[in-house]
């Protein structure tokens, strides 16, 4: 029993956090949300380092690494509220390796490996993604399914640091693999903007002074970070088991990815709640940026489906396992 | 990252659930507490007959020298087989570890032995009318005359007090002393002449735990466990093992009470009612972090050698679930669940204790704010 990143994953972690801190600071996040495109630079660079491809097997092109590799960088990413299209892209990527047929593997993966190729991944009303997606993953009702050159659609959403879409044409479905795949990889985004949502509120409470204190002196502010935490740690706990269960242990992965999912679509949405109201009326302000981590929880939640089929799902799976008749 | 069982702990596992499979605690007996608390001591002269009843001890304590790992799968596996805990809990989980860390060989060869056997039970003489959350401001004074010491004050919330033989006691000693400074812990035989233990009515109706009054005690010098005014310390190390050694326990019990929970939802055929549907999944998911959480607090300490951050959630967030659970479970039976003397009634109102004793839900979200977060002190 070894429930931590390993010193490699842990590595890979380390570094994706230093590099997105240094090329995509707040600043830059905000830049490319005004003009209401992804930051290219970042991408190229991005590309060239192979994340699109982590968890694409190395004879199509990949790094051959897995979902918990891939959920350490969509963490990252969601930490740094980066402005690049990694999300689509590398997820799509892993989902067509775990779930795909070989056909499928052939056609696309050299493609998104190496970033040539745009891609969607979400569902069919709303997915993270450009227009010009070559291909897209979509969560179903019955899992997850391919769609070839969707017939994708922008959706101008609230979160501008980001490409939406919405998805029509025919899809084939995908191995359940690639459901549980994507709900734990973009729980694990929730988790990234979560942690930076509470550094923002610790560094400010801590910082902001009124009565002659430090505002997080106050309990009423501290006990609401404290659930913070408790929020963020819950989150990480089932996004990283929902990332192991898809790379290791399928009979499990399907409770694994829901929970995750429930967790991630609710605390994301709350804890960045939280960080508005614990930065008071500057957190309110377009300045202060916690606002671009609730927009990015609130459409996580969006992609993830809502916590409620999640929730519906896992009573299902406890009553099938206890023998109680629906 | 790896949670699954290696092959030891697999072999581990296989060979305790045999052993419980071969060595059934017994039925448990409803209503009279004196008739549950025999139980549980027979469970503990069971389990120790086994060489099970204090897992992770060092082996030259009378142990088994268990990992962390492997201690969590035998609080796993008790909650899964039904069994209790045993019914020296404390003295296993609580005082044999303090003694193991300050006592001296005199002590340890004393008290370890029969704290295993279940010979000798052990309570926790802690808190006090006005010393709760702030432990350190406790009054109950002991004066030194010649090689004893004589003790006065009173203790509440000392679970078993009727059923001990031994009392971990902290007590003043140096008036003069900075609060924390001045407190030294005590290794209290209940047998002395001074001592009355009053139960106490909780909202239950059950006397679980007791007032303890000492009038005059005279506790002999060589009963100091790790030195005198260095109380606050020893007692710390009682109370870090309070907080690391039942979440096993607690999260397979939820879990139990959960199928449970499950189980009557479907026997009304409420399992499709979306708003029950809703709830029983948001308790799994919160049954499950718990369980989740516990591991990775136990990769944390064998990693680093300590818990990580998610180390103090644990209490907190079993406490806040059992209380949804309970109430739930009342929503789900109606009115039958408060009829006096319903086992959920009982569970319903046991839960409120949940958030309050071993630390109340307040003043975990402190440490956490004030440990974990880097915050400034609270007001």
């Amino acid at each position: 029993m070894d429930f931590d990143l390993s010193a490699d994953q842990q590595e890979i972690k380390t570094v994706a956090r230093e590099l997105l801190a240094s090329r995509s600071p707040m600043a830059k996040v905000r830049e490319a949300a005004l003009a209401g495109t992804d930051d290219g630079a970042l991408w190229t660079e991005l590309v060239e380092l192979g994340w699109p491809g982590i968890a694409v097997a190395e004879d199509s092109g990949g790094q051959g690494l897995g979902v918990v590799e891939l959920a350490t960088l969509i963490e990252e990413l969601g930490y740094a509220c980066a402005a690049v299209p990694l999300l689509p892209v590398a997820t799509a990527a892993a989902a067509i390796q775990a779930g795909g047929t070989d056909p499928q593997r052939e056609r696309w993966l050299p493609g998104l490996a190496t970033g040539e190729l745009a891609a969607a991944v979400g569902r069919r009303d709303l997915a993270a993604g450009a227009p010009d997606a070559a291909v897209a993953v979509v969560l179903e009702a019955d899992g997850a399914v391919l769609v070839e050159a969707p017939d994708a659609e922008a959706f101008v959403a609230i979160d501008p640091t980001r490409r939406y879409v919405t998805v029509a044409g025919a899809g084939e479905p995908l191995g359940p693999e690639g459901t549980h795949l994507v709900l734990a990889v973009l729980a694990a985004g929730v988790v990234g903007v979560c942690q930076r949502a509470l550094d923002m509120t610790l560094a400010y409470v801590a910082d902001r002074r009124q009565f002659g204190v430090p505002v997080g002196a106050f309990q009423a502010v501290s006990h609401r970070c404290a659930q913070m935490l408790l929020d963020t740690e819950s989150a990480r706990s089932t996004a990283y088991f929902a990332a192991w269960a898809a790379d290791a242990d399928p009979e499990r992965a399907p409770e694994a990815s829901a929970l995750a999912a429930a967790a991630a679509a609710d605390a994301g949405r709350s804890v960045a709640a939280s960080a508005i109201q614990a930065h008071g009326g500057i957190g309110f302000t377009w300045e202060a940026d916690v606002h671009w981590l609730y927009k990015r929880a609130q459409l996580d939640a969006a992609l993830l489906g809502g916590a409620g089929r999640h929730r519906a799902a896992l009573t299902a799976l406890a009553a099938g396992r206890v023998g109680a008749a629906a | 990252m790896d949670l699954t069982f290696d092959p030891a702990e697999t072999a581990f596992r296989d060979e305790l659930r045999e052993w419980f499979a071969a060595n059934p605690p017994g039925p448990e007996p409803t209503g009279d507490e004196d008739a549950h608390y025999a139980w549980r001591r027979e469970w503990q002269r069971t389990l120790a007959g086994g060489g099970w009843a204090a897992v992770h001890w060092p082996e030259a304590f009378g142990g088994r020298g268990a990992t962390l790992t492997q201690s969590a799968i035998f609080f796993e596996e008790l909650g899964r087989a039904g069994a209790p805990l045993p019914a020296n809990v404390l003295g296993l989980l609580l005082a044999g570890p303090t003694i193991m860390t300050y006592g001296t060989p005199e002590q340890q060869e004393r008290h370890l032995g029969p704290i295993v056997s279940g010979d000798e039970i052990w309570c926790q003489g802690f808190s006090e009318p006005d010393a709760g959350s702030d432990l350190a401001a406790l009054k109950t004074r002991a004066v030194a005359d010649g090689d004893d010491w004589v003790v006065t004050g009173q203790k509440v919330w000392t679970s078993g007090a009727q059923y001990s033989k031994w009392c971990m006691l902290v007590a003043r000693t140096d008036a003069e002393a900075p609060k924390h400074k001045g407190l030294t812990y005590f290794l209290l035989d209940m047998e002395l002449p001074g001592i009355e233990v009053v139960p106490l009515r909780q909202i239950t109706g059950e006397a679980e735990f007791n007032e303890l009054f000492l009038q005059e005690v005279r506790i002999p010098g060589e009963h100091v466990l790790g030195g005198v005014g260095n109380g606050w310390k020893v007692a710390l190390t009682t109370l870090m093992n309070e907080r690391s050694g039942l979440a096993f326990f607690l999260q397979v019990r939820l879990r139990q009470q959960l199928d449970a929970v499950i189980r009557e939802a479907g026997a009304r055929g409420l399992l499709d009612d979306p708003v029950v549907a809703d709830r029983l999944g948001e308790l799994h998911l919160k049954a499950e972090v718990l369980r989740l959480t516990a591991y990775r607090g136990l990769t944390a300490i064998e990693k680093y050698g300590q818990p990580g951050p998610e180390g103090s959630l644990t209490k907190w967030m079993w406490s806040e679930a059992n209380q949804q659970l309970t109430q739930l479970a009342a929503d789900l039976m109606g009115p039958q669940a408060l009829r006096a003397g319903d086992p959920w009634a009982f569970e319903l109102l046991r839960a409120r204790g949940n958030s309050i004793e071993g630390g109340t839900t307040e003043i975990l979200k402190n440490i956490v704010a004030e440990r974990v977060l880097g915050l400034p002190k609270a007001r």
